[in-house]
């Protein structure tokens, strides 16, 4: 994989923010605020940051992308289909019955997925384990793994973060989806999370706290997660829920839901003109 | 006519060797550590009760204390799987299981990955610690995932042969074993297979179909139902999934009237397994013995288990009541 650059990742988020609205005004069914919000992210993982192999999914030398928050799938979907993982075509199958694209990840329906998500706090655990078999292995391939604040809400999550400091496992990267809600409500007024960088602190991680939107950024934090060797490292990315999509943002309803058809549009028209600042090819 | 070869010749004199189904399995890990550098061993602290203890200390690079944290022990577990490794998970069933059974089904059935779950004090033989800690619905909650293999052994040799079946076989699995030491029924030479009924005793008139170490029970019931002209079949059905129908089937026909028995609440462990296989293609008068849909309590465990109605009278009185049924019906 050619590492792009940040212009060019830009355009590639863009782009997965675009198929991540089809797909879900297709399905009809699942999650708009966290994959919008994630897509940078996404985008700055598989085109700048993890060593993976499209054309040979299952490579013992690839770098491994956890998913724990699996119901933003739909932008781990949309990402690697932008990376040639499968074809852009069968996004549209989200959800639907007998799809390779489950509304929560199953381990191995597709080319790139790496682990069953969806009961909070399972993938981090999974991710631990993954980084502790590779150590035992004297393998250094990366393992990063995508979690959700409210997921931090979960007893199991900390459990993981313990074993993970406990063996050192510098290996292991855990971003924090910090969009600040959940689906009761924004994630301090339902379950305040507080100071999560001391937290991780204090249970042994390193931690970068990083504008989840910002691509330069992002790619000098797990620059700077790669080269931390003596404890596993935490970034936490401040993230927009919705970001791209003028109705969306911040606004915590649209955890779960997909847009209509009319929001759809509305969206896709703010995600290909930047939000009227410029013209689209599809006008 | 009864098939005696299974048996250890010590039992059969009236004078068992006793030994622990944990040491069995304790052994087992370190005998498999020999030949499969794969295995690896988790504990949710509680390396000694479990009898992981001398694994971890021969095999420190092997071994992962999870601390009491069994949701993040099961799913680490599938992760290490992932890895390419083949995870033993131990703790107390009531807590593994008990506890995560989300990511038993999730991390581990649902994905379809190769760990085996060890389930230690199991039933009411866990005696003094009481009801928190004895499990009685293991059985019932691991058989129901699909994709588990699910096994219960009956002693020492036979746990040992279990463990080292279900590591191999690389499946989601799941093994129960006990805190007491009980009587060594069968030999190291006594054919195991997953998923295949062990026949230690024949009879026509009735079959028991008994698992793990109350087992004897059900064997001590047939010697004293002879003197009476009764003869019963013993069935050991050491795999409550996949359960052998055939062989229960075949048992069903010869004898015509079933017993169960085991240390598990009657809801949904061994007895339900097998009335499932009988009910759509041969019912046949079937009385269940088992924990009367209660929890435990505190207790020695002789007591509990005569207070509960594990006894060779309550066994002998369900063969009696299903052969009555049974003649009935004729």
């Amino acid at each position: 994989m050619d590492i792009l650059s940040y212009k060019e990742i830009e355009l590639k988020a863009n782009s997965i923010r675009e198929s991540i609205m089809q797909m879900l005004l297709t399905a009809g069914t699942g999650h708009s605020a966290g994959p919008l919000g994630l897509a940078d992210v996404f985008a700055v993982l598989y085109f700048r940051i993890l060593k993976i192999f499209p054309t040979d999914p299952w490579s013992m030398d690839r770098d491994f992308l956890f998913l724990s928050n699996g119901h933003v799938c739909p932008v781990l979907y949309s990402t690697l289909a932008e990376a040639d993982f499968f074809d852009k075509s069968e996004l549209p199958t989200l959800r639907r019955m007998s799809t390779r694209l489950q509304g929560h990840p199953h381990l191995k329906s597709l080319p790139g997925v790496e682990n069953t998500g969806g009961p909070l706090g399972q993938g981090i655990s999974q991710a631990v384990g993954m980084a502790l078999g590779l150590r035992m292995q004297n393998r250094r391939n990366r393992v990063v793994c995508v979690t959700g604040d409210g997921e931090h809400n979960e007893g199991q999550v900390w459990e993981a973060i313990m074993l993970a400091a406990k063996y050192k496992l510098s290996r292991l990267c855990v971003v924090v989806d910090r969009n600040n809600i959940q689906i009761d409500g924004f994630t301090e007024d339902v379950m305040p999370l507080n100071d999560l960088k001391a937290k991780y602190e204090a249970f042994g991680f390193h931690v970068i706290e990083v504008d989840g939107h910002n691509v330069q950024a992002l790619s000098e934090a797990f620059g700077e997660a790669d080269s931390v060797y003596e404890r596993p490292t935490c970034v936490i990315a401040r993230t927009v829920p919705g970001k791209g999509v003028n109705f969306m943002e911040r606004d915590y309803h649209w955890h779960g839901i997909p847009p209509n058809s009319d929001q759809a549009r509305e969206a896709l028209k703010d995600l290909r003109t930047l939000r009227g600042r410029m013209l689209s090819e599809h006008e | 006519m009864n098939n005696m070869t299974s048996l250890h010749p010590e039992f059969l004199k009236g004078t068992p060797l006793m030994a622990g189904t944990r040491e069995g399995y304790g052994d087992a890990l370190l005998e498999i550590a020999q030949t499969d550098e794969k295995l690896v061993v988790l504990t949710a602290d509680l390396a000694e009760s479990t009898r992981v203890l001398e694994f971890a200390k021969k095999y420190p690079e092997r071994f992962i204390e999870c601390g009491v944290a069994e949701q993040n022990m099961m799913s680490v577990a599938a992760g290490l799987a992932l890895a390419g490794f083949k995870p033993v998970v131990s703790s107390y069933a009531v807590f593994s299981p008990g506890r995560n059974w989300d990511q038993l089904r999730v991390s581990v059935c649902y994905s379809k990955l190769p760990v085996v779950v060890a389930g230690a004090h199991t039933g009411l033989s866990v005696g003094p610690d009481g009801a928190t800690h004895q499990a009685l619905e293991d059985i019932a909650i691991t058989r129901v995932l699909p994709g588990m293999t699910v096994v219960v052994p009956c002693d020492y040799e036979q746990t040992k042969k279990a463990v080292k079946a279900l590591v191999s076989a690389s499946v989601p699995s799941y093994v129960r074993f006990t805190k007491e030491k009980s009587a060594v029924i069968t030999t190291s030479e006594t054919p195991f297979v997953l998923g295949k009924i062990l026949p230690l005793r024949e009879g026509s008139d009735v079959v028991i179909f008994a698992a793990g170490p109350i087992t004897v029970l059900a064997l001590q019931a047939a010697t004293e139902l002879a003197k009476s002209g009764l003869e019963v079949a013993v069935v050991n059905l050491h795999t409550i999934k996949p359960i052998d129908d055939f062989g229960v089937l075949a048992y069903a026909k010869q004898c015509g009237a079933v017993v169960t028995l085991e240390e598990h609440q009657l809801h949904g462990g061994l007895g339900s397994a097998v009335a499932e296989v009988l009910v759509s293609t041969y019912p046949v008068p079937m009385e269940m013995v088992g924990v009367p849909n209660t929890f435990g309590q505190s207790g020695k465990w002789e007591l509990l288990w005569e207070y509960y109605g594990l006894t060779v009278a309550k066994v002998k009185e369900a063969v009696e009541k299903a052969v009555k049924r049974k003649n009935k019906n004729d």
